[in-house]
């Protein structure tokens, strides 16, 4: 078995990502770690979409908050805000595809030195050319910056981060930024620059536990949280 | 013209075996869940049911399944979000007694909308590149690969409104609103399942979110009561 290291925790890795997000963006988060840079994104002016068709999605809602009418694309309860707004299905993805969406923050099974990603359909699940592509593939071509939010590896120590992809693509060329328990790796045309590290990591960590080829940043730092 | 039927089962009994039917509803939320139930007790077999996804939080749509009234299913979210349970979909699937044709979310919502503009099809740059692509037309626009994707016309379409006026105009409630909108403009014939009917003119005209031209029959429905969560209720 591969070494692996633990890094931060899925909590931080979403604070960095709502770091990277500037104030006076539209910007919409997939299912799993990217759910939870909304919980640091209180107070910002950043306004959220989610594909069910609703313009600033307030924060999760409890108990009586409940609305079963009032849901996020990961069909957990909301709220609204301020200036909340609702429409169809395609209005979503026309606004989606049209590149009104500054920021994706999506998750990934694997991601490839060339921008691809995959995410949507594991082999081993034999569901054949079939899965659930949900909103992904839309979001990805549309978003102006796709920034991939995931543990840096497999709970095994396998590399997540590739030369190519092995599962099939949800969209090609489209990764902009890497967020991981480990590292904030930029992809860029001469490859994967390595730019920030967990504390207490070195490079070679990071390098040990990822297949393409790192180009260390001559300013590598810490995660900044 | 007053589109308002005395009940779901006069609203759905044309339905013929074969039928193309129309869902709305995004996970839990805005399912057309009593039009779908008389259409489990009515039983016309060999549908094609277009639907986001199967299953989850969807207990009506697995009795048509269960019913076999199912041949194939338009979708954009097929499983379970987990990669290591089976729902009863993925079962009738890996048995070969269902079809899926899968397409991504918002070429799914645009098949829809192009089906009720009169657009025959577009293109897309959603998908190009993947396994989606396979055997679609691949045209670049402003150096972007772009899909040829076809409208999906419904025979049927199943909505769920919180109000609506005996003329078939229709408001929405939050979220609820989602493929509502696509669907009714996708069919050929649009029921409408509303919480609230009132009279033509107690909708403000500017408050209209789908116009009654779209909508041929209207039913009134008690308002459910909907379980918000992803997970299927334990057995």
């Amino acid at each position: 078995m591969a070494k692996t290291f633990e890094g931060i925790a899925r909590e931080l890795i979403a604070l960095r990502i709502a770091n990277e997000i500037p104030d006076g963006s539209y910007a919409n988060l997939g299912i799993g770690i990217p759910t939870l840079v909304s919980n640091w994104i209180e107070g910002r002016d950043i306004v959220l979409e989610a594909e069910v068709g609703m313009l600033n999605t307030g924060p999760l809602a409890f108990d009586e908050q409940i609305d079963q009418d009032l849901i996020n694309a990961s069909c957990q309860p909301v709220t609204e805000l301020p200036g909340s707004s609702y429409f169809a299905s395609s209005e979503s993805f026309a606004m989606i595809r049209g590149g009104r969406m500054d920021y994706a923050v999506l998750g990934a099974l694997q991601v490839a030195e060339n921008g691809d990603y995959a995410g949507w359909n594991v082999p081993s699940a034999n569901r054949g050319k079939l899965g659930n592509i949900g909103g992904s593939m839309d979001l990805s071509v549309g978003a102006k910056h796709l920034f991939i939010a995931m543990e840096h590896a497999t709970t095994t120590g396998e590399p997540k981060i590739l030369k190519r992809c092995t599962y099939p693509i949800t969209a090609k060329g489209v990764v902009k930024k890497i967020f991981t328990n480990l590292a904030v790796i930029e992809i860029t045309p001469k490859g994967l620059v390595l730019k920030e590290v967990a504390p207490g990591l070195t490079s070679a960590d990071v390098q040990s536990v990822t297949e393409a080829k790192l180009i260390v940043d001559p300013d590598l730092k810490e995660i900044g949280l | 013209m007053d589109k308002v039927f005395p009940s779901l089962e006069e609203a759905i009994k044309d339905i013929p075996d074969g039928a193309t039917v129309g869902f709305t509803g995004f996970f839990t939320c805005g399912n057309p869940i009593f039009l779908t139930r008389a259409l489990a007790k009515h039983g016309a077999k060999n549908l094609t049911i277009v639907v986001m996804q199967l299953g989850v939080g969807n207990e009506e749509i697995n009795d048509l399944l269960k019913n076999g009234q199912v041949k194939k299913a338009i979708c954009n979210y097929p499983f379970y979000r987990s990669f290591s349970r089976r729902s009863l979909f993925e079962e009738l699937l890996r048995a070969g007694k269902v079809e899926c044709d899968l397409y991504p979310m918002g070429t799914f919502a645009e098949k829809l909308r192009a089906a009720g503009a009169g657009i025959p099809a577009f293109y897309t740059p959603t998908g190009a590149g993947t396994l989606i692509a396979e055997g679609k037309e691949a045209r670049v626009f402003e150096g972007k690969e772009c899909l040829l994707e076809t409208a999906l016309p419904l025979d049927y379409g199943f909505v769920h409104a919180w109000k609506a006026d005996r003329a078939g105009n229709v408001v929405f409630r939050k979220t609820a609103r989602n493929y509502n909108p696509d669907v009714a403009r996708a069919a050929k014939i649009t029921i409408v399942e509303a919480e609230n009917i009132v009279e033509a003119g107690e909708i403000d005209p500017d408050l209209v979110h789908l116009p009654g031209v779209y909508v041929t029959r209207v039913v009134k429905v008690e308002r459910p009561t909907i379980n918000v969560t992803i997970e299927a209720p334990a057995k």
